[in-house]
């Protein structure tokens, strides 16, 4: 196990690397952040000279990039262009958007998996296809539009729910942005805990299970859903990272000050400090949460074993 | 996922297992018999194969002609009907500036579509390409185009699009086609990859090498069309994605830009006026959806023709 978690993280520095590289190639050689800094105005060349040479942007863009990663190992993140760290721009929006991730990842959870097995165990009923046909239709309608929809009924009409959240974002004001959020991978949870029961019910460990004689209640929980559930945890684990990047939408609908808020405002500004630093860290998510998925399985799955 | 609408299969299926064993224990000869012939007749007993399938036939031929069901410029607006509902020979109302909303809904759907079909050849085309060579090759090929594609997988899609697009400045679908090629092929290239390491240990294909068969003709004549089923299927679904994607990049301002007719660009403006004008949000809203639903139930009705660990 301890050989098998040493080999992934070897694995992971050089697609970290490559990734962030790519982001910081985008930002730093595509865009040019300090005309940015001097909005509609040409910059005064001596001026802009003196800001390259400050922001070590003189350098070539592989020096700048070891440089970048170099402050950052040592907690700088740098400054946005605004004045702010960024990292107290992180302080205040990670917690924001772990919040709404963690919303919506419940929301995946209870519902997804519950209409998962209902319609595992009941296919070509009348539920399953009904169910099925709502994924679909879930599916197809994107983010954008459900959540000004649902943010006109439940929050303008029914004023169930405030239509947009407040800076300090209590938990219950994130319910109606985290459902929004996670629609469409709920529906993908549904689909996938399906089409897994439904195989596993014909597993033989089942009839086995039901042959013992123990009651339907435990089969389905402590064998069924054990099984059936590893693709299931592959895929919440791995959209971790989608839905914290997926909710630069959703946090622009409800105004929400998260990452994807922050992430929004500096990519419209050329922003790069802002916008290499927080990209830097989902990108860090991201593996982290493949990882412990990885890890996850041998825990679902005792036939798995690490070496 | 298996059968939707349609539950027959299972039970043929289960019923055949019972009764011929011989059947389902040779499946690799089944399937090699006629996977397309087989494939296509099962489609065509699929009602949502029809459907879907009309449907992306009538967006297609609105895509390319689109004058044949709305007679006006989406371009010619009349600030004096700006947000007005609905009036005789305007069923969808005006939008802000003015302007139709039911031409505007109509031109709409050309610059999804392109995107959507362009990404998916695009991305279908180098994924595969460089996923079969990684399989095929293995060794140093497979170990450089897996961590390139881990790489860009590494970048959420959205996120990386937004970056991307807001430093390129393109907004034409040239530009939004090639971004989302350039993070959209990994996905392919993973399916690819794997099929084609599963084709190349079948005995058939040991066959052909031993028989003195060369790569090329290994490559073409039988890694390939066994290698096909998986990344059609893929291929299909993740075009109504794209055709998603795109809206949602033209909504937050990075796609497609005005004078561009998008129901992403549409739909982004009418989301400031959602309490004093529903209908502009509603109809560009609904094209988009029924547009991804179309392409996501073919995608799905394919996917339950072509995989026969579903049948």
């Amino acid at each position: 196990m301890g050989r098998y978690v040493i080999r992934r993280l070897l694995q992971m520095i050089p697609v970290f690397i490559g990734s962030t590289f790519l982001i910081f190639f985008m930002v730093y050689a595509l865009g040019d952040p300090v005309a940015a800094l001097f909005g509609d105005r040409a910059p005064d060349p001596a001026t802009a000279a003196q800001i390259r040479h400050d922001l070590y942007l003189d350098h070539s863009l592989p020096a700048q990039y070891v440089h970048y990663m170099g402050n950052l190992f040592k907690g700088d993140f740098g400054v946005a262009f605004n004045g702010q760290s960024v990292l107290q721009l992180m302080g205040d929006a990670f917690p924001v958007t772990i919040r709404l991730t963690i919303v919506a990842i419940v929301f995946e959870i209870i519902i997804g998996i519950s209409l998962g097995v209902l319609t595992g165990m009941k296919r070509g009923k009348p539920v399953d296809t009904g169910v099925l046909l709502l994924t679909l239709v879930v599916i197809s309608i994107p983010t954008f539009v459900t959540g000004y929809v649902l943010q006109y009924v439940f929050g303008v009409q029914l004023k169930w729910t405030a239509p947009s959240v407040s800076p300090s974002a209590p938990l219950n004001e994130l319910i109606l942005p985290g459902l929004v959020l996670a629609l469409v991978s709920l529906a993908y949870v549904t689909r996938l805990t399906r089409t897994s029961i439904a195989e596993n019910t014909r597993g033989d460990y089942v009839r086995t299970a039901v042959a013992k004689g123990l009651p339907r209640r435990r089969v389905i929980i402590r064998h069924l859903l054990r099984n059936s559930l590893i693709p299931v945890v592959t895929f919440i684990g791995t959209d971790i990272g989608a839905l914290m990047g997926g909710a630069i939408v959703t946090e622009r609908i409800f105004n929400i000050h998260g990452v994807g808020y922050n992430l929004y405002q500096g990519i419209l500004r050329n922003n790069a400090p802002t916008v290499v630093g927080f990209v830097t860290i989902l990108v860090l998510v991201f593996l982290i949460a493949n990882l412990l998925v990885d890890l996850l399985y041998a825990v679902l799955d005792p036939r798995i074993r690490y070496a | 996922m298996p059968e939707l609408t349609d539950p027959k299969p299972l039970t043929e299926a289960t019923v055949a297992g019972v009764a011929v064993p011989a059947a389902p224990a040779d499946p690799q000869r089944e399937k090699a018999r006629s996977l397309a012939g087989d494939a296509w007749r099962d489609l065509r007993r699929k009602p949502m194969f029809y459907i879907s399938g009309l449907l992306i036939l009538f967006l297609i031929v609105i895509a390319i002609w689109p004058s044949a069901i709305a007679s006006g410029n989406p371009l010619a607006c009349d600030l004096a009907k700006s947000q007005m509902g609905p009036t005789g020979g305007h069923p969808f109302g005006f939008d802000t500036q003015g302007c139709d909303v039911y031409t505007r809904t109509v031109y709409g759907a050309r610059d999804s579509v392109a995107v959507g079909i362009l990404t998916t050849l695009g991305a279908t085309v180098l994924g595969s390409l460089l996923g079969g060579l990684a399989g095929f090759f293995g060794g140093i090929w497979d170990s450089l185009i897996s961590m390139v594609s881990n790489i860009f997988f590494g970048i959420p899609i959205l996120l990386g699009g937004v970056v991307f697009l807001s430093v390129v400045k393109g907004g034409s679908v040239a530009t939004v086609t090639l971004f989302m090629v350039l993070l959209g092929w990994p996905q392919i290239a993973r399916i690819a990859r794997g099929a084609v390491i599963t084709a190349k240990q079948q005995d058939y294909v040991q066959a052909a090498r031993a028989l003195g068969a060369g790569n090329t003709r290994m490559l073409l004549r039988h890694i390939l069309p066994n290698a096909l089923a998986p990344i059609i299927v893929v291929s299909t679904i993740a075009l109504g994605t794209y055709i998603s994607l795109e809206a949602t990049l033209s909504f937050l301002g990075v796609g497609l830009k005005p004078p561009a007719v998008s129901w992403g660009i549409d739909i982004s403006q009418a989301s400031n006026q959602i309490r004093n004008a529903p209908h502009m949000l509603l109809w560009p809203a609904g094209a988009l959806s029924i547009t991804v639903l179309a392409f996501i139930m073919l995608g799905d009705a394919v996917r339950d023709a072509l995989d026969p660990k579903l049948r």
